[in-house]
């Protein structure tokens, strides 16, 4: 099938639009000179400057703590709550529960920041790490039981059955039959949270204590003063961070994509 | 028993980290600000019970939301930015989505894997990419200068303006992405027909083509609408004094002014207001759930 012009040039500007932006960041990041709209020559030496500078390798630090920490706890609860939801039938308060997996997504971050704040001062818990994963941990709970009972959804129920009938425990027919076929929409489940984590300002803004600031606080309030070569440094490492990563997730599951279909293929062969 | 436990600890964790909170934002915004740690009144205690706590709570703070034309302005405002920037983005997103859809198949996954990319990408990175683009001496102003189009530099970024592009940019993922599978579901052959019964090319678009991406067009403005009204980062950084939004009121009222109750009151009316799309969302969603089955 041939393409239109119009196609071809709606394609051309809307990915031009997308990606021009990043581009001219990560080019300006290797400019010689402070005045970052200005160029004065290749120079590498803000990539050696943001080395040097200890607030970002802390921010750095917290940040990845908080992500792991906040992505892991979400991704168990997230995949219990999911399990629940698809499996659990009906219980008291179902209805409330579903509710409550599911507004986070919606739900403003100056919103869910305030409140959180709020509780934690309540409760009389001190800001600091430990406040950031537990909010981060909430919210990020709900993107993975979406994309995990998404998953539960779609696959037969029959083969589960199919365990318990021969004699296994329910918990090793979700260790050995529903975990293998779920772990993809886990892993994904758990990437996604973490970036959430990465990425996320407000929420961390609101629960952060003075010694736990995060990389978005720190780059937030560099950025308000204006640009700065730092920062674009700072954002094509982020950039090529994510990009080598989402590029090695697809090309990871398409082969496990190919492999599926190689087993049911020989499957479908042998009955 | 073991049921129990996998759905108590979920349960319990919601409750406590979700429900619980937002029971304590609407009793902030029910109280007065004072002098004290934490800066409110009344606090609770045991020995002056709990009818005392209760008489001293009263909807001062949404009086006074009402009162001060600040902030309806900037529930009004942020209403306004919200939805001229769904439109836009819309308008953007619909002929990538539509140019997506009808590219060569084997082209397809790789398009859809440069329209995620960019969701993946940090957020404030994205936005303060269009920092250096749009400023007095940015990029932007250089190139238009250079090809003469301009004699002196536009002020973009610190304007509304600046503030649509950005939402438009790092919003526009969310929009092309539901289109996309709408249209990308839609069987090929109701458009010979239609073209075959007499349609021309673009009567064939409007009447064939865009109620089948209903939709998904209806799912990518909600996605888009929902988040964008109590967006924080991008009037922050791309605004100027002249963009009112919400997020940002919020925010100030309560890092500058350390007002929590109003901040709480400002939190509880930008939930009222959320409720009605949120609601719509859902129901579409469902529907659509329905259809597919």
């Amino acid at each position: 099938m041939r393409m239109s012009w119009f196609n071809v040039t709606s394609l051309t500007f809307g990915f031009a639009f997308l990606y021009l932006p990043m581009v001219i960041l990560v080019i300006y990041s290797f400019n010689e000179s402070r005045l970052v709209t200005v160029w004065a020559g290749f120079s590498t030496k803000w990539y050696g400057e943001l080395l040097q500078n200890q607030s970002f390798l802390d921010a750095a630090w917290v940040t990845v703590k908080v992500a792991v920490f906040s992505s892991t706890l979400a991704t168990i609860l997230g995949t219990m709550a999911a399990y629940v939801l698809v499996r659990g039938g009906r219980f008291m308060g179902r209805t409330l529960f579903s509710g409550m997996i599911y507004a986070p997504l919606v739900m403003p971050e100056v919103i869910t920041g305030l409140s959180l704040l709020l509780l934690f001062i309540g409760i009389g818990l001190d800001r600091g790490v430990l406040t950031i994963v537990l909010a981060h941990t909430t919210f990020s709970m709900a993107f993975v039981s979406v994309v995990v009972s998404s998953r539960l959804v779609t696959f037969d129920k029959s083969l589960e059955e199919a365990a318990l009938d021969l004699g296994a425990s329910p918990w090793d027919a979700f260790r050995l039959v529903t975990l293998p076929i779920i772990a993809p929409a886990v892993i994904s489940g758990w990437l996604l949270a973490f970036t959430l984590s990465l990425d996320d300002l407000v929420i961390a803004s609101f629960t952060a204590g003075p010694a736990s600031t995060t990389l978005p606080i720190r780059i937030f309030s560099a950025v308000r003063l204006g640009v700065s070569p730092e920062i674009n440094a700072l954002s094509t490492i982020m950039i090529a961070i994510v990009t080598i990563g989402v590029i090695t997730a697809s090309l990871i599951s398409k082969q496990a994509m190919i492999r599926q279909k190689r087993d049911e293929q020989a499957a479908a062969r042998a009955t | 028993m073991r049921r129990l436990v996998l759905i108590l600890v979920p349960y319990l964790w919601l409750l406590a980290l979700f429900l619980v909170p937002f029971a304590i934002v609407f009793k902030i915004s029910l109280s007065d600000v004072a002098l004290a740690r934490p800066p409110y009144l009344p606090h609770f205690s045991w020995e002056t019970g709990i009818w005392d706590f209760l008489s001293q709570l009263d909807f001062e703070n949404f009086v006074f939301l009402t009162t001060d034309s600040l902030y309806w302005k900037a529930y009004l405002s942020s209403l306004q930015i919200a939805v001229t920037a769904t439109f836009l983005t819309l308008l953007i997103g619909y002929p990538i989505a539509y140019g997506m859809a009808r590219a060569p198949e084997h082209w397809r996954p790789t398009l859809m894997m440069l329209v995620i990319l960019p969701f993946w990408t940090s957020f404030l990175i994205r936005v303060y990419s269009w920092m250096g683009i749009l400023s007095q001496e940015g990029y932007l102003n250089q190139l238009l200068l250079w090809i003469g189009i301009i004699d002196t530099p536009l002020t973009i970024l610190n304007t509304n303006t600046a503030v649509y592009i950005g939402i438009v940019y790092t919003y526009l993922p969310f929009m092309i992405l539901p289109i996309y599978s709408a249209l990308d579901r839609m069987d090929g052959s109701l458009i010979e027909a239609a073209e075959d019964l007499g349609c021309s090319r673009t009567q064939a678009f409007w009447l064939v083509t865009v109620p089948l991406s209903k939709n998904g067009i209806i799912a990518g403005c909600f996605l888009v609408f929902i988040p964008t009204l109590g967006e924080f980062v991008i009037p922050s950084l791309l605004g100027g004094s002249e963009t009112l939004m919400i997020g940002k009121i919020l925010w100030e009222e309560f890092f500058n002014n350390r007002d929590w109750p109003v901040a709480s009151a400002v939190a509880v009316v930008l939930l009222l207001i959320l409720v009605v799309p949120i609601v719509l969302f859902q129901r579409n969603q469902q529907k659509q759930a329905e259809a597919e089955k």
